[in-house]
């Protein structure tokens, strides 16, 4: 190692979901390399090997309790093609409708309860603003925590009726849902969008959530925000964000990936492909996982259909649990940012075209999709008929399943193997394997380690340095997904 | 109280924040509980929480109620590798000497109770419970713990956690008032489980008919063909209900048994119930079997049309009758 490089470890990172520890190697009060370490290693793809098909159901929820559902989506979809069934239109908005309901309530948990506490911090003591922040957002006795909290759980009851409860349902099949609605739990549901819906253009967006969806431009963001500086959360959050410069840190490599969420007939409501300073269509062949620097057995990189997962805890080289996926080689980002830019949304394309895939282009697309997708569950429910299935029945037989969805942090995919009637095999990659991976065999780094570098931070730091957590923080992470 | 996270999904803290249309963090202070740390939840991270864990397990802050959610992992080879913390030690270790200090240790969820899923199939990471082994007394504690206060460990099980199980409890805790009398046999707080998962079920006319559901979405009752366990699950889910008004079985799936040491290796799909000679083998608690038997055919041969046709349905096919002579 250079003589000259500082070497930090900062854990336990918390507000993210589950453990994460970060290495940062400074030289000259910059970040020089960074390395991303997954503590945790718990070994779902091991326990579900030779269990019945229909267990993965149960089992996989249980990777996460904050996107359960996602996890539940994947696999239903695995298992669906295995057993070469398609659900009905009300299954499918019904599944919809729960996916895009955690998808929601994880993005407002990561804004309040996750992100917005940093500003809080005696760091900012001298920004004018700190006040305000302080009050609002401080982690636990802040205002905003007493409005978000009831809010969110009253929200959450849409769950009760479509799932009947969150985390870890099984609702969500293969055939559709297991759960039929009623004329009357339909008007319910309604009821608590429209509560719901009071709640963000009240204390969120401090305007419709049409009018958020309809900003095209940076410039027109900020002439929207600076109009209502103190009257919302989300301006609140822009005037900090651009006041601290966080528009123009936290880049990795701007090349982002969806899976395309939201299956609509032939096409997704937002699109599935890649951005790369331009649009490209998506190949799932092309996504290897590399485990040169995972605490993980195994040479080549191999496509999740043929992969493994087996301990090797004394790996010399490896410094974390997480693998290292690629697509095509190369590394991609996933999240709500990637989502937006490869769907194409005018804001989203606009800031990524000024700054970059920046801390506040994260958060900005995280809310920008809460103001999208509320509106979208109104029609969805709407369209459901009363009376008609929810769920088709199928029969298992021997054959490989790919189950793709959009999580709230990102691209989730579910590569699963039948074979004699039992799992022969069961590979996940979670949003977090993409953002957090280690290293691969060519050195390259993963997308956060790249956005932490030269990141300005002295080299006596013993605790984390707050823009180091905002940058971290802005991704969304969640660990228990990621190594699984 | 201070809040620790090992071999688990985060699910019984998310499922925290569900707690009624209340403000969670006012609630736990009129209790007069303050939150030294939690994971998901505090501003300190890094250095800072790391400093408070010590002070705690130093004794120079007392530690009134130590929480774990997710099992204890034990490996590799019994170092407890598979999770580390920044300071190098494992977090199996750290929870050691947390427990020894604290004056309550709470187990929150089925993996910290008991292992729970991440200890499923051949238990890779060799999970545990604090004190419990799946449902032999041991786990990482021992059989001989006790808490400072004279308590074992107190196991809120389930997968995930009721919020107001792991509220009432702590209430209990905080106001002095938890006996071991008031924990049953696998030291779970009795406030939720001296009650069946079956009180309260919606699907309880078809099952008094034996009316049964044989897919998916079907509204009959789900224990003789769909493998629901809730006749004999100790849990209060559907009278007290999860996120306003559901339950698992008004979810339209079996009830699992998620508050019982085991759950995550039933020995059959857990969708599929285990019959021999067609009679289920779990049957309900405190039913004998011949009674069960001999009620089930007799309830089976006078199912009304009504509850026969819309057990195998999504949607009631058949409304209950309307009298037009006022009822008597």
């Amino acid at each position: 190692m250079n003589d000259q490089l500082t070497r930090r470890v900062i854990g336990p990172f918390n507000r993210v979901e589950g453990d994460l520890e970060v290495t940062l190697e400074i030289a000259h009060g910059r970040v020089k390399h960074a390395y991303v370490n997954s503590p945790m290693y718990r070994g779902f793809e091991q326990i579900l090997q030779g269990k019945h098909p229909m267990d993965a159901l149960v089992y996989v929820p249980r990777i996460c309790g904050i996107c359960s559902v996602a996890q539940s989506a994947a696999s239903a979809q695995a298992l669906a093609q295995v057993m070469q069934i398609v659900r009905p239109e009300n299954g499918r908005l019904s599944a919809d409708l729960t996916l895009a309901a955690e998808n929601i309530a994880d993005h407002l948990s990561h804004f309040y309860l996750f992100f917005m506490p940093d500003f809080a911090r005696d760091d900012y003591a001298k920004k004018r603003w700190f006040g305000e922040a302080q009050a609002r957002f401080k982690a636990i006795t802040g205002s905003a925590t007493a409005d978000v909290l009831p809010a969110r759980a009253r929200f959450m009851e849409v769950m009760g009726y479509l799932a009947g409860r969150w985390p870890h349902t099984l609702s969500l099949q293969p055939g559709g849902s297991a759960r039929a609605l009623e004329a009357a739990e339909k008007m319910r549901i309604g009821m608590l969008l429209a509560e719901f819906r009071a709640f963000l253009e009240r204390h969120l967006f401090g305007d419709k959530l049409e009018a958020v969806t309809a900003l095209e431009s940076e410039s027109a963001l900020i002439q929207w925000y600076e109009a209502r500086t103190h009257q919302a959360d989300f301006p609140r959050f822009l005037s900090y964000a651009y006041d601290l410069g966080l528009h123009q840190v936290g880049r990795a490599y701007d090349r982002f990936m969806s899976y395309g969420a939201y299956e609509q007939g032939q096409q997704a409501l937002f699109t599935s492909g890649v951005w790369d300073g331009a649009y490209k269509t998506l190949d799932i062949a092309s996504i290897r996982e590399d485990v040169s620097h995972s605490w993980l057995a195994g040479e080549a990189a191999l496509h999740p259909a043929q992969g493994f997962t087996l301990p090797q805890p004394d790996k010399l080289d490896a410094y974390s649990w997480c693998k290292a996926p690629r697509l095509a080689g190369q590394v991609v980002e996933v999240g709500a940012l990637a989502r937006q830019m490869v769907d194409g949304h005018p804001l989203v394309r606009n800031l990524v075209a000024q700054h970059g895939g920046s801390v506040l282009a994260r958060v900005v697309a995280r809310l920008l999709e809460i103001a999208l997708m509320v509106p979208q569950m109104e029609s969805w429910l709407q369209a459901i008929q009363l009376g008609e299935p929810f769920c088709v029945q199928g029969k298992l037989q021997d054959g490989q399943g790919v189950g793709l969805v959009e999580a709230a942090r990102g691209s989730l995919g579910h590569w699963l193997t039948v074979q004699d009637g039992t799992l022969l095999n069961y590979q996940i990659i979670a949003p977090t394997t993409w953002n957090f991976s280690p290293k691969d065999h060519q050195g390259v780094a993963g997308a956060l380690e790249r956005a932490l570098l030269d990141l300005p931070v002295e080299e006596s730091i013993d605790n984390a340095p707050v823009l180091v957590q905002h940058v971290v923080r802005s991704f969304d992470p969640c660990m228990v997904c990621t190594v699984h | 109280m201070l809040w620790l996270q090992s071999g688990g999904c985060g699910g019984c803290t998310l499922s925290l924040l569900n707690a009624d249309s209340r403000h969670l963090f006012d609630t736990l202070t009129h209790m007069g509980i303050r939150l030294l740390w939690h994971p998901s939840l505090s501003e300190q991270s890094a250095q800072e929480a790391r400093q408070l864990m010590e002070d705690c397990a130093e004794g120079k802050i007392a530690l009134d109620i130590l929480c774990l959610e997710g099992a204890v992992l034990r490996g590799p080879n019994n170092t407890g590798n598979f999770h580390r913390t920044a300071r190098g030690d494992s977090m199996m270790s750290l929870i050691e000497r947390l427990a020894q200090v604290a004056r309550y240790t709470v187990a929150v969820g089925s993996c910290a109770a008991f292992g729970g899923v991440t200890a499923g199939s051949m238990n890779p990471a060799d999970a545990c419970g604090l004190q419990y082994d799946t449902d032999s007394l041991g786990g990482l504690l021992g059989q001989a713990y006790r808490a400072q206060s004279g308590l074992p460990a107190v196991n809120i099980a389930g997968c995930p956690t009721h919020p107001n199980w792991v509220l009432e409890t702590l209430a209990t805790l905080a106001s002095g008032n938890l006996t071991a009398e008031a924990l049953d046999v696998f030291q779970r707080p009795r406030l939720y489980t001296d009650h069946l998962v079956h009180h309260g079920c919606t699907r309880n006319e078809f099952y008094e008919f034996k009316a049964s559901a044989h897919k998916s979405s079907d509204l009959g009752c789900l224990m003789e063909n769909m493998g629901c366990k809730g006749t004999q699950a100790h849990a209060d889910c559907n009278t007290r209900l999860w996120n306003g008004e559901g339950s698992c079985t008004r979810g339209g799936y079996a009830c699992i048994s998620c508050t019982e040491p085991g759950f995550e290796e039933p020995g059959h799909p857990f969708a599929e119930t285990p019959k021999v000679a067609g009679i289920p083998v779990g049957l309900p608690t405190d039913m004998p079997k011949a009674w069960f038997v001999a009620l089930a055919s007799l309830s089976k041969s006078a199912t009304p049309k009504r509850v026969k046709e819309n057990a195998q349905a999504d949607h009631q096919v058949i409304a209950p009758v309307v009298k037009r002579t006022l009822l008597k």
